[in-house]
């Protein structure tokens, strides 16, 4: 059994029902501090769902979730947020009418600033993060874009500008939602070696189609199906556990 | 800023100082048009349109920076307007504090409603801003103190501080023309500070704004405040400058036309409204002599608009200036 200081995160029993539907049902995920966690499964297995439920923007018909040993279960999304659980969606969450800049320093403005309403201020206050945001806007490589809006931005920069906003907050943990979906593959290369080395000081939890990014990548894999957990462990125990490969990459190849 | 390397690369796009620049030249424009104007035109049809030129810009601070349509804006112009008008003529008040007290009542319409409203999006929100104006239009219909029918006619201009006598046309005007500046610069410095930034990334995309941390519904109630109090401080002021306060303020026709208005002049720009306020008053003005057709002709002008130049007067100069 694992010690509590190792774990970030622990869900017991996460259940969401629709209309009696449980698209997740008593769901016991537990993440390590500072690994690589994937969520894989097919189409309909709870994924981006288990997502809203950790970071709030569903709430749990049951269960309870603890993130850093303390109770998340009846938290708002903002101050979940804010506890250091941080994440990405699926399409991908940038402002598209803000200049990439912009998109970041938002993300900066909140950790220094707060929640804080000043209406009467003037916004050049917030050019003293300008330093700190192109550092990050460097980082993901995106130096030569600074001034372009969100919006004109190729998908998988798009993606990189995301991460960027994201690692703004400096999270201790990250929930990425198919960080390398309908890309192509040198912005996957990139991508991956980009959740590696945001990985190195901070625990990372993703849903990945990708099999050889989850491969690549992952210390720990848990495969869902149908709302449930089907297999965990690493990527070696998973492919060949006899239910996965029916249930999900199917019989005879893995 | 300005010395980043990056910015060598990007050279062609435009950097904030740009705009900033651009927002000062036609800032100049803007206030020496109206100190000149009332020496060609008349200084009541400038005073009214200084007025509805504020109330549009309070609108378009929601639906142009935060992205909410409220379709019940009528309801803070109105009821400022006859309690502004009730406190000079009833009271007896200082016009400057009746305006206040009007204002402060917009204020609280502002946060009852918003707080309602905010928890819906899109058609909703619409749908229930309206619902509560429409209500409060039958309080002022059925009420005492708003004269009904009849509104509350010959309001006082009064005495500002008790000395001014604003009968006198250019007191007046000038007092009208503070406050038409007061308001459009405070909207102005909202739109352009730190709660502004926050407001812009709500409008953009919210779920990413709360997943960054931010708590988006304070950020839109404060905003849906500030809005109702500059529609509210423009209804206080006409209603001292025409001297009335009738139920045409506060019935939806009213929050239609505060829609109309910022749309042909540029929504989510910051003179638009201005423009478009003034366009469209000039326009019922000089066509008073077709009577009722005159609504014909303004929802020609509404739809050409909606098809033709999206982005209304002052978006499509912009976007000239751009390319």
């Amino acid at each position: 059994m694992l010690m509590d200081a190792e774990l970030i995160l622990v869900t017991e029993g996460l259940t969401k029902e629709f209309a009696g539907f449980a698209a997740v049902g008593g769901v016991d995920l537990r993440v390590r501090r500072g690994t690589i966690h994937a969520l894989i499964g097919p189409n309909g297995a709870g994924k981006t769902t288990c997502f809203n439920l950790l970071t709030k923007f569903l709430q749990p018909t049951s269960g309870r979730i603890v993130f850093k040993g303390e109770d998340i279960t009846d938290k708002e999304p903002a101050d979940v947020a804010r506890l250091g659980l941080v994440r990405s969606f699926q399409i991908s969450a940038v402002f598209p009418h803000m200049t990439v800049l912009e998109n970041v320093r938002i993300a900066l403005q909140r950790l220094k600033r707060g929640s804080s309403l000043d209406f009467w201020r003037s916004k050049s206050v917030l050019d003293e993060y300008n330093e700190r945001s192109l550092e990050l806007i460097a980082d993901v490589g995106l130096s030569d874009y600074v001034h372009w809006n969100a919006v004109e931005l190729p998908y998988g920069r798009k993606r990189a500008l995301e991460i960027a906003t994201t690692l703004a907050l400096e999270p201790e943990m990250l929930l990425l939602d198919e960080p390398t979906a309908g890309m192509g593959h040198e912005d996957i290369a990139r991508i991956a070696d980009l959740i590696r080395r945001v990985a190195a000081n901070r625990t990372v939890l993703m849903v990945e189609h990708n099999l050889s990014v989850v491969a690549d990548l992952s210390d720990t894999i848990t495969v869902l199906t149908r709302g449930r957990v089907l297999a965990e462990g690493d990527y070696a125990t998973v492919s060949n556990n006899a239910d996965v490969r029916e249930a999900y990459m199917g019989t005879g190849h893995a | 800023m300005d010395t980043t390397p990056s910015l060598a690369v990007t050279g062609s796009r435009q950097p904030s100082a740009l705009r900033r620049n651009g927002d000062m030249i036609f800032f100049a424009i803007m206030i020496v048009g109206l100190i000149v104007a009332p020496f060609f035109t008349y200084p009541l049809f400038l005073m009214q349109a200084m007025c509805f030129a504020l109330f549009a810009c309070a609108f378009n601070l929601l639906i142009g920076y935060v992205g909410l349509l409220s379709f019940g804006h009528a309801l803070y112009f109105g009821w400022a307007s006859y309690v502004c008008a009730y406190a000079a003529k009833g009271w007896g008040l200082t016009p400057e504090l009746a305006i206040l007290l009007g204002t402060l009542t917009a204020a609280v319409l502002g946060l009852v409603a918003g707080s309602l409203a905010i928890r819906r999006q899109g058609i909703y929100f619409a749908m229930i801003t309206l619902a509560l104006a429409q209500m409060m239009y039958f309080v002022a219909l059925r009420a005492k103190f708003t004269g009904g029918e009849d509104g509350i006619q010959a309001v006082p201009r009064g005495y500002l501080f008790g000395l001014i006598d604003l009968r006198n046309t250019t007191a007046m005007y000038i007092v009208v023309l503070v406050i038409f500046l007061a308001g459009f610069f405070l909207i102005y410095r909202i739109i352009h500070s730190p709660f502004g930034e926050v407001l812009k990334a709500i409008r953009e995309n919210e779920p990413r704004a709360i997943s960054l941390g931010y708590r988006t519904e304070r950020y839109k109630l404060i905003a849906f405040v500030l809005s109702a109090s500059l529609a509210g401080l423009a209804g206080s002021t006409k209603a001292i400058t025409l001297q009335i306060a009738s139920l045409t303020d506060v019935n939806w026709p009213m929050s239609g036309e505060v829609v109309l208005m910022t749309l042909v002049g540029g929504l989510g720009t910051i003179f638009g409204p201005v423009v478009g306020a003034f366009v469209i008053l000039f326009m019922q003005f000089k066509l008073s002599v077709v009577g009722e057709w005159v609504l014909v002709i303004q929802g020609v002008i509404f739809v050409t608009c909606v098809l033709l130049f999206r982005r209304g007067i002052v978006g499509e100069i912009a976007a000239l200036f751009k390319r």
